[in-house]
């Protein structure tokens, strides 16, 4: 039987054998068509006359000839067809010599190959295949196979695919109302890449005619579409949405240093964005130090650098209080002007320590990939994370400002700092731990940073604007103002972008703050009382 | 601004700047007078008669530096104005001083392309100039627009800030971020002013071609009449009844409100008359630099202008002046000596300036007097 389906040598495609065997087949395939119908009952008798038509054809060079060959070895393999599966699984492999393909008909055998191996016991082959025939779906004639294989399957998951794949290959059923169903299993599904196979319906051929000859499933098309073009603006949405949120965590981290800070001494810190690069630097110190001498370890590297990140920033804010700040109180502008020169010294130290260039901090195994929470959306597990550890950061804040003692002094020095020094208040000290606090949380913004985007010298800069910002929607010392404030202009910004791209969402964004302390000089959650009009 | 009360357990002094400006027996401008002859005279005389080599010969490069440095001069006067006399410390003079800068940037490369088309603009394939570019080909339009344009952005942006009495370091970040908001814009190539390359290419200025010798002799001595005539200007106006008030208002704008004044108008005033002036400062230096693009709105210029002010002396005149030409000549010098330590040296001014020199140089020398 083999022999049988192997060309013959000397047979090749131009002889004349081949010429009278090329006319011989057509007449041939007059019968196949009863020999289907034979088959079909049930009656398997074997096909040998049938198969070498075929593997004739295929080995020709007339296109339309070959084109019905495929169809045929594929209804033939519907079937059950054992030679015929052979056949495609050999094409597939570009196993049978003379045999040249075009890409048309090789994707069409590599699908019906496809289909064959949902048969395969191995999972993760059957996944391979499924996400293969999902690109290009197999003819309908198939769909009984990919049936039986949707009974076989144990996996929930690849259940759904399958589900999801006869809905694709119904679209070509010969059956309108199939056809019409299909439509609506794959509108069910909501995934905007299935779009275009259902555009496709709504063609219409050059003469004229429609593509899809049934009104019904024209007008379910149109729904489906409608209602996958729905899906997506949904999907959109969201995405828009978390996009701000991701945005907003990031500020918020950012700003809520700065906003303790800035209530503290009333001076914007222009180095603040600085403490946010140290904390980065930080991390990527700490990730060396994991690669170098405890690779196995290397995805747990995070652990250890968000305390150094918060030390390292902590640190240097201690510094900069008692060294320079200490003696500028009172004096609000030129503190703004004396934070930026120390950003400019911190820049510089940083590019001679680690040179210009942006350094590559790596995230770890586990806060690669992402969350696909609907089709065609993903949700990176990082930003995820970041989302995650802001608020865990923004809890400790709340904490420390309202359940410690120093969060007690913190708050009485930031109303009323000469009441707070009457009152017992040490306010020098309260100062630098508020300063070292403030500057910490900044160091854990950078540790978060480096997770999702570029960590070199100019890092801080980046942000300190928008922070800044935060904290003049938010007001000051208000950790709930901060918090609606970072969100506020994450989401806000965000939103703009797709419409008018990002520096003119930037402008418009910052625009619409001028305007706003219009209405509220104070930000949103102002301090009452007698303290706030100096 | 949401103020916080700031540490007044310290005996800290108050705010370190003189008493408000009083009717001066002295008056300068005799003095004033001799120094612009003496300029007019020997400038020309050292640059186009002694010939080079000479000790005493000023070159292109020389030139060409002391009108730039001029031209900062009359910025961080325009700044110690708002800032020194009316307690409004702007971050966003760049801002004014580059689009000042851009006005007469526009009349330059039309004069340079002629009938045609700016370079940049036939490069982005535009057909025609956009309706903004009407006019720049007159000399004296581009110059009253380099006044203007400043201008107008600091009135509207003032009147806001003003009447919502934002101040302090509130006030300093929203224009800093106005400037970055801004930088962001021109760098735009959709803007129309040439994207990230700015304007350049320059060749004459009034049919005078822009590198010769005589050209640049007039254009530093503009940019020395625009400073001399910015100062005896800003000393008018600090010592005139209206300057009293607004000193008053930068000291204490609660209680000058209750007296019955309305702080908008007087401050809104210094603050277009210093926009105004730094615009004309951009427009004079644009020409001696042969180049603008959105590079000179960088933040860190803004901030490099208010550090000429502090370390000259705020609450005087001749102290951003001074300050403006000591610190560009430093880094004049820095950056020929070691390039790569002048961020720290700038650094290092902006820490300690303030720390030791609380009154600036200025100061020093009213110390030492007193």
């Amino acid at each position: 039987m083999e022999s049988g389906l192997r060309p013959q040598p000397g047979r090749g495609p131009f002889s004349p054998e081949h010429r009278l065997k090329t006319c011989l087949n057509h007449a041939r395939q007059l019968c196949l068509r009863l020999l289907m119908l034979v088959l079909l009952t049930g009656i398997m008798t074997p096909a040998l006359a049938m198969e070498d038509g075929i593997l004739t054809a295929l080995a020709g060079r007339d296109f339309a000839a070959k084109s019905q060959a495929v169809s045929q070895l594929i209804e033939a393999v519907a079937t059950g067809d054992a030679q015929a599966r052979e056949l495609v699984l050999s094409l597939a492999t570009n196993d049978v010599p003379n045999v040249r393909l075009n890409n048309i008909l090789r994707q069409r055998i590599g699908a019906a190959a496809s289909v064959l191996a949902l048969e395969s016991p191995d999972r993760a082959a059957r996944a391979q295949a499924v996400q293969a025939l999902l690109s290009s779906p197999p003819p309908a004639v198939l769909v009984p196979i990919v049936e039986a294989a949707i009974a076989r399957e144990q996996d929930a998951h690849l259940q759904e695919r399958l589900a999801l794949l006869t809905a694709l290959m119904g679209l070509q059923a010969a059956d309108a109302g199939q056809r019409r169903d299909a439509v609506q299993r794959v509108a069910e599904t909501g995934d905007p890449q299935y779009r275009t196979r259902l555009l496709d319906l709504l063609e219409r051929n050059p003469d004229g005619s429609w593509v899809e000859p049934d009104e019904s499933v024209r007008q379910a098309t149109t729904e489906g579409i409608a209602s996958l073009d729905a899906a997506d603006r949904r999907a959109r949405q969201v995405g828009t949405v978390f996009a701000g949120i991701s945005l907003g965590s990031v500020l918020l981290l950012a700003a809520l240093g700065l906003a303790i800070t800035y209530g503290l001494i009333g001076v914007i810190n222009m180095a603040h964005g600085e403490f946010l690069m140290i904390g980065a630097y930080a991390t990527f110190v700490v990730q060396n130090l994991f690669r170098q001498y405890a690779p196995e370890a290397f995805d747990w590297y995070p652990l250890a650098a968000v305390p150094a990140a918060f030390l390292a920033a902590a640190l240097v804010g201690v510094v900069l209080e008692r060294l320079v700040l200490r003696h500028l109180y009172g004096r609000p502008l030129e503190t703004l002007l004396t934070t930026f020169g120390v950003s400019l010294l911190l820049m510089q130290s940083i590019r001679m320590l680690f040179g210009a260039q942006n350094v590559e901090v790596m995230n770890p195994s586990w806060m690669s990939g992402g969350l696909t929470l609907m089709p065609g959306l993903l949700l990176p597990w990082n930003r995820l994370a970041i989302i995650l550890f802001a608020l865990i950061v923004v809890a400790i804040a709340w904490l420390v400002l309202n359940h410690t003692r120093l969060g007690l002094f913190v708050r009485a020095v930031t109303q009323n700092r000469g009441m707070a020094a009457c009152a017992g208040v040490p306010t020098h000290r309260v100062d630098t731990q508020a300063f070292a606090f403030g500057a910490g949380i900044a160091g854990l913004g950078g540790c978060a940073l480096s997770q999702i985007g570029n960590v070199g010298p100019d890092l801080g800069q980046a942000y300190i604007i928008d922070s800044f910002m935060v904290v003049v929607l938010g007001g000051v010392g208000q950790l709930a103002g901060t918090i609606v404030g970072a969100f506020g202009l994450g989401i806000l910004s965000k939103t703009i972008e797709p419409f008018w791209g990002a520096v003119l969402a930037k402008i418009a964004v910052l625009l619409l703050i001028i305007l706003f302390i219009q209405k509220r000089p104070q930000g949103l959650f102002a301090l009452k009382g007698r303290s706030v009009e100096a | 601004m949401a103020a916080i009360p700031m540490n007044s357990v310290r005996a800290e002094p108050a705010l370190p700047t003189p008493p408000a400006a009083k009717p001066r027996s002295r008056s300068v401008a005799p003095l004033t007078g001799v120094l612009t002859l003496v300029v007019l005279v020997l400038v020309p005389v050292c640059a186009l008669v002694v010939p080079a080599g000479h000790p005493l010969h000023l070159s292109d490069y020389a030139l060409t530096l002391i009108g730039k440095i001029l031209c900062y001069g009359v910025a961080a006067l325009a700044l110690g104005l708002v800032w020194g006399y009316s307690g409004i410390l702007s971050l966003g003079h760049a801002l004014f001083f580059a689009l000042g800068g851009y006005a007469f940037g526009m009349y330059l490369m039309r004069e340079s392309a002629g009938d045609g088309l700016p370079a940049f603009m036939t490069f982005l394939s535009r057909t025609e100039l956009p309706w903004f570019w009407w006019g720049f080909d007159n000399f004296a339009w581009a110059v009253l627009m380099a006044a203007l344009v400043p201008g107008a952005v600091a009135l509207v942006f003032g009147y806001f800030a003003f009447r919502s009495r934002v101040k302090g370091v509130y006030l300093s970040i929203i224009t800093q971020a106005l400037t970055f908001a801004a930088m962001l814009l021109f760098f735009r190539n959709e803007t129309g002013f040439g994207g990230n390359n700015g304007f350049t290419g320059f060749t004459t200025i009034l049919g005078f071609p822009i590198a010769a010798s005589a050209t640049r002799v007039a254009l530093m001595l503009s940019s020395f009449l625009l400073l001399v005539g910015a100062f005896l200007a800003c000393r008018f106006i600090v010592n005139s009844r209206y300057g009293q008030v607004l000193t008053a208002i930068r000291d204490a704008e609660t209680r000058t409100m209750f007296v019955g004044y309305r702080p908008l108008g007087y401050k809104l005033f210094a603050w277009v008359f210093s926009a105004m002036l730094c615009g004309l400062a951009g427009a004079l230096y644009v020409p001696q630099v042969g180049i603008i693009n959105p590079g000179e709105m960088a933040p860190v210029n803004s901030i490099e202008m208010a550090i000429w002010v502090a370390i000259g002396g705020r609450g005087t005149l001749i102290g951003p002046i001074i300050g403006a030409v000591g610190v560009n000549g430093a880094k004049t010098l820095f950056t020929a000596w070691f390039a790569e330590y002048w961020l720290f040296f700038l650094g290092a001014i902006f820490v300690l300036g303030p720390l030791l020199l609380p009154h600036g140089i200025v100061g020093l020398f009213k110390r030492r007097r007193a």
